[in-house]
C-alpha cells in the first residue's frame, strides 16, 4: 500500500514537471524570439530558415520545400535553432533605433511621464490615505465611500470627456495631459488608508505634544512607516503608466512627445519590414520594467494579491 | 482611532488638517473624473462633428447605437474574446497554480517567475512580437504547425479537417488576415500573456486554504479528487469570484492587443472591439457625442456581465 502510494507520487511529481516545462516552453519561446530577433536583419527575418534552404538542396525540384521539410523527422530540432539563433548576430537594429528613430527622446519621455505620474500619485494618495486612516472630520464617511466608487468607473467611459476637457484647458500635446488628470488613484488612497491605521495613535500623539508640525508628522512619523505600501503603489502606478496607450494615443499628436509604446507602435505602420529594429526598442523598453520589478517584486505580489485575500 | 483633540496648540487649524489632505485627491477627482462623467452624460445626447458643432438629439444617439451593426459585431467579438480568456485562460491558470503549489516540487521559484514574465511586457510590445509571431509566411507559429511532430498528432485528433471545413487550411494559416482565424490570434496572445498573472491570485488562495482541512479529508480516506472538489474549491470560491471579474472587466476593455496585431479592426471589422469602435467613432471621425454614447453601452456591458458573475457565483455557495 505504502509503495503504491510512494509510486503515485513519483509519477505525480513527473507529469507536474512535465506540465510545468510545457508551459515555461510556451511562455518563453515568444520572449526568447523577441531577444534573438532583434540581433536579425531584416532579411533574416524575412527569409525561411536556412535548414528549409538545406532541405530544397537535397530537392531541388521542390517548390513546397518548407511543407515537406515538416514531414522529415531530422529537422524540427534544426528548423527551431535555425528559426532562433541569428545567423550572423548584429547591432545594427539598435544602432538605428538611435539615428533612424528619436528612440532617446521616447525613452526621456516614457521616463519624465511616468517618474512624474509615480511621484504625484505617492505625494497624494499617502496624504488622503492618513487624512483617512487617522483623522475623525465631517464628511468622512461619504468622501471615503466616493473613493471606493470612483474605482468602479470604467476609464474607457472619461475618454471622451476627458479628450473635450483637454481641448478646453489647451492641453493637448503636453506631459501634464497625461500626468495630472491620473495622479489620484483611488486604489491609491484605499491602500495607503489600510496601511496607515497600522500606525499607532500613540506615535503621532507623542509628536504632536512635541510641537511638531501637522505636515511634519506626515512628512517624518507616517512616511517612513507606510514605505512598504509605498513600493507597491510605486511598481503599480509605474508600470501603468510606463505602459499606457490608448491615452497619450490620444492626446500626444507630435513625434517629439511621443512615449515609448507610441513610438514604437507608429513604426509597426511606417516600415513593416522593420521588425528587427522593433523588436530591439521592445527589448529596451521592456527592462526598466524588469529591473524595477527585481527590485520590488515582494513589494509586487502583495499588492496584487491585497484586494483578492483579504476577504 | 482620532487623534485626541486635548493633545496639542490650535484646534481650528488641526481640523482644517484633515481636509487639507484630502484636498489634492477630490479637487483632482472634481475636475477629471466627476466633471467628465457628467459631461458624458450631455455629450452623448448631442450629435458632434468635431470639436465645435453641437446638436441636440436627444436619445436618438442610444437609438442609432441599437441599430450600428459595427457596434453589434464590435460587442460580439468582444464577448467571444471575454468568454474565451474565462473558460481558457482561468482554467489554466488553475492548473499551473495546483501544480506549483504541492510541496514536492522544487523550482517553483523560477517557473513562477517564468510564467508571470509577460505580465511585465506592455500590451503593445506583446502585440509587436505576435505581429510577427503569427506572420504568414515567416511566422514562428506556422513554422512549429508544419513540423511532423505538431501535425501527425494534430491529424490524429483532425484538426486539419475540422480547420478545412471552415475553409482554413493548416498548412498556410494565415492568422492576422483571414477573417476566420483574427479573432483566434487575439485569444492566443490573450491567454499567453494574462495566465500567468492569474495564476499569482489562484496560488496565493491555494495557501490561504486552511491545512487541516486536507488532513482531515485524507484522514477521512479522501482521494485527490473528492478533496479537490470539498476542500479546494470552497475555500477558493472568493479568489475565482475575484479573479472572474477582474478578469471580464479587463477583457471587455480589450484595445491595445488587436488595435496593433491587426492594425484596426482587421478584415471585415472580424476582430473589431468595443473600445476599438468607441476610439474610431470619437478620434478618428471625430464623432464625440456618438462615441460617448458607446461608453456609456460599454459601462452598461461591463456593469451586467459582473452582476450577473457575481449572483451567479455567490449563489451556489449557499
Amino acid at each position: 500500500m505504502r509503495e503504491r502510494i510512494r509510486k503515485a507520487g513519483v509519477i505525480g511529481m513527473i507529469i507536474g514537471y512535465v506540465v510545468l516545462s510545457a508551459a515555461t516552453i510556451a511562455v518563453l519561446i515568444p520572449l526568447v524570439w523577441m531577444v534573438a530577433s532583434s540581433f536579425k536583419t531584416g532579411d533574416e527575418i524575412f527569409s525561411p530558415p536556412a535548414s528549409a534552404a538545406l532541405a530544397r538542396e537535397r530537392d531541388p525540384e521542390s517548390e513546397g520545400a518548407l511543407e515537406r521539410l515538416g514531414n522529415d523527422v531530422k529537422f524540427p530540432f534544426l528548423l527551431l535553432r535555425d528559426l532562433i539563433v541569428p545567423e550572423s548576430p548584429t547591432f545594427e537594429n539598435y544602432r538605428r533605433l538611435f539615428t533612424d528613430l528619436p528612440f532617446g527622446q521616447f525613452f526621456l519621455n516614457s521616463l519624465f511621464i511616468s517618474t512624474a505620474s509615480t511621484l504625484l500619485t505617492l505625494f497624494f494618495c499617502s496624504l488622503g490615505g492618513y487624512a483617512h486612516a487617522k483623522f475623525a472630520f465631517k464628511g468622512k464617511g461619504p468622501l471615503f465611500a466616493i473613493v471606493l466608487g470612483s474605482m468602479m468607473i470604467p476609464f474607457h467611459l472619461l475618454l471622451v470627456p476627458l479628450f473635450s476637457l483637454m481641448n478646453s484647458l489647451n492641453w493637448f500635446d503636453t506631459f501634464r495631459a497625461i500626468i495630472v488628470p491620473f495622479s489620484a488613484s483611488a486604489f491609491g488612497i484605499f491602500l495607503l488608508r489600510q496601511y496607515t491605521r497600522s500606525v499607532p495613535d500613540q506615535l503621532i500623539d507623542a509628536a504632536r505634544i512635541d510641537g511638531c508640525s501637522e505636515f511634519g508628522i506626515y512628512w517624518r512619523i507616517i512616511l517612513p512607516l507606510v514605505k512598504p505600501a509605498l513600493g507597491t503603489l510605486t511598481i503599480f502606478t509605474f508600470m501603468a503608466s510606463w505602459n499606457n496607450f490608448l491615452w497619450p494615443l490620444i492626446v500626444l499628436h507630435s513625434d517629439e512627445k511621443y512615449t515609448l509604446p507610441l513610438g514604437l507602435a507608429n513604426l509597426v505602420g511606417v516600415y513593416s519590414q522593420e521588425y528587427g529594429m522593433l523588436m530591439a526598442g521592445t527589448l529596451l523598453s521592456t527592462l526598466p520594467i524588469i529591473v524595477l520589478f527585481l527590485a520590488m517584486q515582494r513589494a509586487f505580489v502583495s499588492g496584487i494579491t491585497l484586494g483578492a485575500v483579504k476577504e | 482611532m482620532a487623534a485626541n483633540p486635548v493633545i496639542g496648540g490650535d484646534i481650528t487649524k488641526r481640523k482644517a488638517t484633515p481636509y487639507i489632505f484630502v484636498a489634492p485627491f477630490f479637487v483632482l477627482f472634481l475636475t477629471f473624473v466627476a466633471w467628465p462623467l457628467c459631461h458624458s452624460i450631455w455629450l452623448s445626447m448631442h450629435d458632434t462633428i468635431g470639436l465645435e458643432s453641437r446638436v441636440f438629439v436627444g436619445g436618438q444617439n442610444f437609438v442609432d447605437l441599437a441599430q450600428d451593426a459595427s457596434f453589434w459585431q464590435s460587442c460580439k467579438n468582444t464577448l467571444v474574446f471575454t468568454l474565451s480568456s474565462l473558460f481558457i485562460q482561468l482554467p489554466l491558470s488553475l492548473i499551473l497554480a495546483l501544480v506549483l503549489n504541492s510541496k514536492r516540487l522544487r523550482g517553483t521559484l523560477f517557473f513562477r517567475f517564468a510564467f508571470f514574465s509577460p505580465v511585465l511586457v506592455a500590451g503593445v510590445f506583446i502585440a509587436i512580437i505576435f505581429g510577427l509571431i503569427f506572420n504568414h509566411e515567416y511566422g514562428l507559429l506556422n513554422h512549429l504547425i508544419r513540423m511532423r511532430w505538431v501535425m501527425a498528432p494534430l491529424e490524429f485528433l483532425g484538426v486539419p479537417a475540422l480547420l478545412e471545413s471552415f475553409g482554413v487550411s493548416i498548412s498556410s494559416m494565415d492568422w492576422l488576415r483571414d477573417e476566420k482565424l483574427v479573432l483566434s490570434a487575439i485569444v492566443i496572445t490573450g491567454v499567453w500573456r494574462w495566465t500567468g498573472f492569474n495564476m499569482i491570485y489562484f496560488l496565493a488562495g491555494l495557501q490561504s486554504v486552511r491545512q487541516e482541512l486536507y488532513e482531515a479529508a485524507s484522514i477521512d480516506g479522501a482521494g485527490w479528487w473528492h478533496s479537490f472538489v470539498h476542500v479546494t474549491v470552497p475555500g477558493l470560491r472568493p479568489i475565482i469570484v475575484f479573479v472572474v471579474v477582474m478578469t471580464t472587466i479587463g477583457s471587455v476593455q480589450l484595445f491595445d492587443l488587436p488595435y496593433i496585431l491587426l492594425g484596426g479592426g482587421g478584415p471585415n471589422d472580424a476582430g473589431l472591439t468595443v473600445v476599438m469602435y468607441l476610439y474610431r467613432t470619437g478620434f478618428q471621425y471625430m464623432r464625440l457625442g456618438y462615441a460617448a454614447t458607446i461608453g456609456w453601452a460599454l459601462f452598461a456591458l461591463v456593469f451586467v456581465l459582473a452582476l450577473i458573475q457575481m449572483k451567479s457565483l455567490s449563489r451556489t455557495e449557499e
